[in-house]
């Protein structure tokens, strides 16, 4: 077996250290070494979007990086967007918009939403559809996450004016 | 799915990812952004002993201009082009590749050297990069050489790279002022390779087609260059009947295999109806850039 290494990093502002072989997948070592299962596996060939967490200010699929890949990264979870237990904008938008059924694709969306609405405040409906486009929803159609979108976006740009 | 075994090493350097390459050989891969490699060693149809991650060689990021050329290290992901102002300002047809691959995740950490490397005939830089004319800085451990886009590629998945290669940059003299360009691509949805693409980048000047470049995607087991197709056109006005003769033209140098996305014929037509929009397109850029 290639030899274990050790791995640092931010977990939801927390430092967090691992030892993985270096074939392990990241969304493995959040999942079963971290107990972090928000981020959840769906397809495992990085088509779906289930696994998205945000990485050094990127939304990557972690079935398709390498947790050694992750040394001295702040990675942030959707276990990390609730804040003193009050739900972040887009997860209570979400909520209230009826963005999900079954749930599954939910913490990949809101965490992809996350990051798009950190680069492009005021996204378009279209922006929205071609930058959230890496995440498959098999319940919605996908309306309501365009207005959960939306709506949290116009509630947190309503917040920073404030 | 989980890759076979192997061995991880995060060089900080450059020369430190040569000597690596050099000391194991045939044993390594190179490790770019990984949406090619790691998916095909978790499929096992690729397993290297050693993996070298170029992820911490701050050399390799970056788009900068030199004078009248576009310089972009290996390692820049695709959604950096994008929003390179740079780029959207100096070679659109770039920008207007990056944004039709693959989805925004896989474009964050997806590099436009890794890529191009890889070498897929589905990938798209290798005919943007041919329809741009660009040219690669490969360094080894004997030094550095510059090729050009064209004639690097020798068929799926080999390049003219040798084996102790890592590729630095990507230089594209910029197009300039009042060309126009377009990267036209059939997809069967998000994330999806191409089913047939085109790449089109052109100057007009007094209404005729000055200068010309025509490229295809997933046309063969390399991207292709329609040199009969330029030659038609070059010269001449762009009309609707020309365009249709340089699409029949394109469309003659196809060998598309058969997949999912169809079959040779239906591929090889699609090439030429990207090959018209692209043709298309990309002339009426032209014509209001002049304008």
């Amino acid at each position: 077996m290639a030899k274990k290494q050790a791995v640092s990093f931010k977990l939801n502002g927390k430092e967090v250290d691992v030892l993985v072989e270096p074939r392990e997948l990241l969304i493995h070592t959040l999942r079963e070494k971290l107990q972090h299962t928000g981020p959840h596996i769906g397809c495992e060939t990085s088509h779906c979007g289930a696994c998205t967490v945000d990485l050094n200010g990127m939304s990557v699929k972690s079935c398709t990086v390498l947790t050694v890949q992750c040394q001295g990264a702040q990675l942030l979870t959707i276990e990390g967007l609730a804040q003193g237990g009050v739900l972040h904008a887009l997860q209570e938008a979400f909520h209230l918009d009826h963005a999900l059924q079954c749930g599954y694709c939910t913490p990949g969306m809101i965490t992809r939403a996350y990051r798009l609405l950190k680069e492009n405040p005021n996204p378009s409906e279209e922006e929205i559809r071609y930058w959230m486009a890496g995440n498959l929803c098999r319940c919605t159609g996908y309306q309501n996450i365009v207005k959960a979108v939306r709506s949290a976006a116009m509630k947190l740009s309503a917040q920073a004016a404030a | 799915m989980i890759p076979c075994e192997f061995e991880y090493h995060a060089p900080q350097t450059l020369p430190d990812a040569i000597a690596l390459l050099t000391q194991f050989g045939d044993d390594a891969k190179l490790l770019a952004g990984g949406h090619s490699l790691l998916p095909m060693m978790k499929l096992r149809f690729a397993r290297p002993r050693h993996l070298i991650d170029l992820g911490h060689i701050a050399e390799l990021k970056g788009i900068r201009e030199d004078g009248g050329t576009l310089v972009i290290g290996a390692m820049t992901s695709e959604n950096e082009i994008i929003w390179s102002r740079l780029l959207q300002e100096k070679c659109p047809l770039l920008v207007e590749g990056a944004r039709q691959i693959s989805d925004p995740q896989v474009r964050y950490k997806g590099t436009v050297g890794g890529d191009i490397c890889h070498a897929d005939p589905g990938n798209d830089h290798p005919a943007l990069m041919m329809a741009l004319g660009a040219s690669f800085v490969l360094r080894g451990a004997g030094g550095e050489r510059v090729v050009a886009a064209e004639g690097f590629f020798l068929g799926m998945y080999a390049t003219s790279m040798k084996p102790d290669e890592v590729m630095t940059q990507i230089r594209i003299p910029a197009p300039r002022s009042g060309s126009g360009h377009c990267y036209a691509k059939l997809k069967r949805k998000t994330g999806d390779f191409a089913a047939a693409a085109s790449a089109v980048q052109l100057r007009l000047a007094a209404n005729r087609v000055e200068d010309v470049r025509i490229t295809l995607t997933n046309a063969g087991a390399t991207p292709l260059r329609a040199t009969k197709a330029e030659d038609a056109v070059r010269g001449k006005q762009l009309d609707a009947r020309l365009i249709a003769e340089a699409a029949r033209l394109a469309m003659g140098i196809c060998s598309p295999s058969a997949d999912q996305r169809g079959d040779g014929e239906y591929k090889t037509a699609m090439a030429g109806e990207m090959t018209v929009r692209a043709l298309s397109t990309a002339r009426d850029r032209a014509a209001s850039a002049a304008r």
